[in-house]
């Protein structure tokens, strides 16, 4: 079964950006090829003649199955958005692997470049044009035609409450919670089935950050998408993501879903304990060797 | 076929796009455009002040046409440095595009641009000197040289762009300095056989020479293009080099950028 489907998946999502790989959709059951796979990826940045490189990126493997909302939680500085960029090819791998639906994102950068896109921080738009004429040049890189891009841009804009008469006005005269959404509009107008999502929900409003999330959610079931997410919101982690993976100076220190980290943590400390006290036990910096042990005994 | 199709549809974003933000900017535009009739007048007004209406003629087309080119050059060197400064290399590198295609658009876009830029200052130079005979000129020679010169242009201009890719920055005025280097060599203002035989050896190496002297030819002497082949090979020959040296140096570049880390600003 899977012989025949394999062959299928790659003629799927090697097409075009603007054909959401269906046919493979009805046979996710059958499907083996992670959605994403990292392998013992490394990154390293050299920072001075004099200086240590700095590791941003140790030793770190993962594996994303289709439809899943893979969470990144870490302090600041710990890798995650280096991590995001690994996977888009904004940066090299120094050592190990990463592969999409069985591509590998250097041997086949463009088929892998037409299945993903990216939602970071900072909303990066041309500020004096119009969220229209951004959404336009970021669809017809992908190869979508004026007319349907325009239609899906204002469909998804008014979805995240974005009215059609502000979508000619320059960027710039938007708050940043409204570049941001249409940071997010930009990423799903080309309908990515991996979709890396870097704070997305950072600076948003509390009613945005619920419209924001519930189209995530919505995206996973109506698009059959798969998504990593990086956040600093722990309650949007848990009610977003299936698994979560802490990382810690570039290093996976923890993987598990929200509960199996929580209860782990709450049999550590003698009480019940949150999400909350999960990030705290994994990124504080004296728990480190205190992690580290654990790390190799709930990895056998 | 179908790769070509959609690598085109990407061509044609950055000719849109660039389309948007001029449209955006016109303001700025006109601004700039009284600048360059400014800037071609004066240099122009030298000949006029000396009575010789060939020396009026070839500092005309100096100032025109290195408008011409100066225009097209900072529309490939910005392509990048416009996105770098706001922030969306990032976005449009991770596009499923080659570069060849973002370049295509590029050029194309500034070679219309600098068209409709370079008509308006020819027509108001050409109504500020009445005096000027262009009766004996061969257009279709100015109109070769224009395209061939955009051409050549190319390669260096996509050497210009990996300055503003690496450095943010000061990366965009640092391709004024290439300009100026190549204004100098190029005989713009002045013939090449005044400069010492060192820099005459660069002006052979830029395709400015080359064009000034073709267009020169068939503003003045109503030369024809086959008549002037020896200003043409050269042209193409740098087109044909540059073009794919231009690419591979910029491919170089972009890696080094992703090694490095240079690609990002914030976040
Ligand atoms: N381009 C770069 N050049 C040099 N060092 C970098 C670069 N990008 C990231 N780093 C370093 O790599 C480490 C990880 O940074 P990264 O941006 O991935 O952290 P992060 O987890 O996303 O943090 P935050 O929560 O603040 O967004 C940091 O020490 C950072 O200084
Ligand atoms: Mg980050």
């Amino acid at each position: 079964m899977t012989a025949i489907v394999l062959p299928e998946l790659k003629n799927g999502s090697g097409g075009l950006p603007s054909q959401p790989t269906q046919p493979v959709a009805s046979h996710r059951r059958d499907i083996a090829v992670p959605a994403l796979l990292i392998e013992d990826a490394s990154k390293r940045f050299i920072v001075g003649r004099k200086r240590k490189p700095v590791v941003a990126i140790s030793h770190v493997s993962m594996r994303l199955e289709r439809g899943d909302i893979h969470g990144i939680l870490g302090a600041n500085g710990s890798g995650k958005s280096t991590l995001i960029r690994l996977i888009s090819g904004l940066l090299t791998l120094d050592e190990g692997r990463v592969e999409v639906f069985g591509h590998d994102i250097v041997r086949d950068e463009m088929a892998v470049k037409r299945l993903i896109n990216r939602v970071s921080v900072d909303a990066a738009f041309f500020k004096k044009l119009s969220p229209m004429e951004n959404l336009l040049f970021a669809a017809r890189l992908y190869g979508m035609d004026g007319t349907r891009a325009k239609r899906e841009a204002l469909q998804i804009l008014a979805r995240l409450g974005i009215g059609a008469n502000r979508t000619t006005r320059p960027i710039e005269q938007m708050s940043r919670g409204m570049q941001q959404k249409v940071a997010i509009a930009r990423a799903l107008l080309t309908s990515p089935t991996l979709l890396l999502l870097d704070e997305p929900t950072t600076g948003l409003d509390p009613r945005s950050k619920l419209d924001v999330q519930t189209f995530i959610e919505e995206l996973r079931e109506t698009h059959d998408a798969t998504i990593v997410l990086t956040t600093h919101d722990l309650a949007e982690a848990e009610r977003l993501c299936g698994r979560i993976t802490i990382l810690n100076d570039g290093r996976v220190v923890a993987e598990d879903t929200p509960d199996g980290l929580i209860a782990l943590v709450a049999s550590r400390l003698g009480r019940p304990a949150t999400l909350e006290d999960v990030f705290m036990t994994f990124t504080g910096r004296s728990l480190d060797d205190d992690v580290e042990e654990d790390e190799s005994e709930s990895d056998d | 076929m179908t790769i070509v199709a959609h690598e085109l549809k990407a061509s044609y974003a950055f000719i849109e796009r660039n389309f948007f933000l001029t449209r955006r900017y016109w303001g700025w535009e006109i601004a700039f455009l009284v600048y360059s009739v400014a800037g071609a007048l004066s240099i122009s007004l030298i000949g006029a002040d000396q009575g010789s209406p060939t020396l009026l003629l070839t500092l005309m087309v100096g100032a025109i046409f290195w408008n011409y080119l100066s225009v097209v050059f900072s529309w490939i060197a910005e392509t990048i440095s416009v996105e770098r400064w706001e922030g969306t290399l990032e976005y449009t590198m991770m596009a499923p595009i080659r570069r060849w295609s973002q370049l295509l658009g590029s050029v194309l876009y500034a070679m219309v641009y600098g068209l409709v830029h370079t008509t308006v200052i020819l027509i108001v130079l050409i109504l500020f000197f009445p005096q000027l005979d262009l009766a004996g000129a061969n257009p279709v020679t100015v109109l070769a040289f224009m395209l061939l010169g955009s051409f050549s242009f190319v390669g260096i201009g996509m050497i210009a762009a990996i300055l503003p890719l690496l450095y943010v920055e000061r990366g965009a005025q640092m391709t004024f300095v290439l300009q100026s280097c190549l204004l100098l060599v190029s005989g713009v203002y002045y013939s090449v056989e005044i400069l010492p035989p060192w820099m005459q050896v660069l002006s052979h190496l830029s395709p400015a020479t080359y064009v000034l002297h073709g267009v020169r030819a068939g503003l003045l002497k109503g030369t024809s293009v086959v008549d002037l082949f020896g200003d043409v090979w050269p042209l193409l020959v740098m087109g044909v080099v540059f073009i794919p040296f231009g690419l591979w140096a910029f491919g170089r570049a972009e890696r080094y950028a992703k090694r490095t880390g240079k690609l990002k600003r914030v976040g």
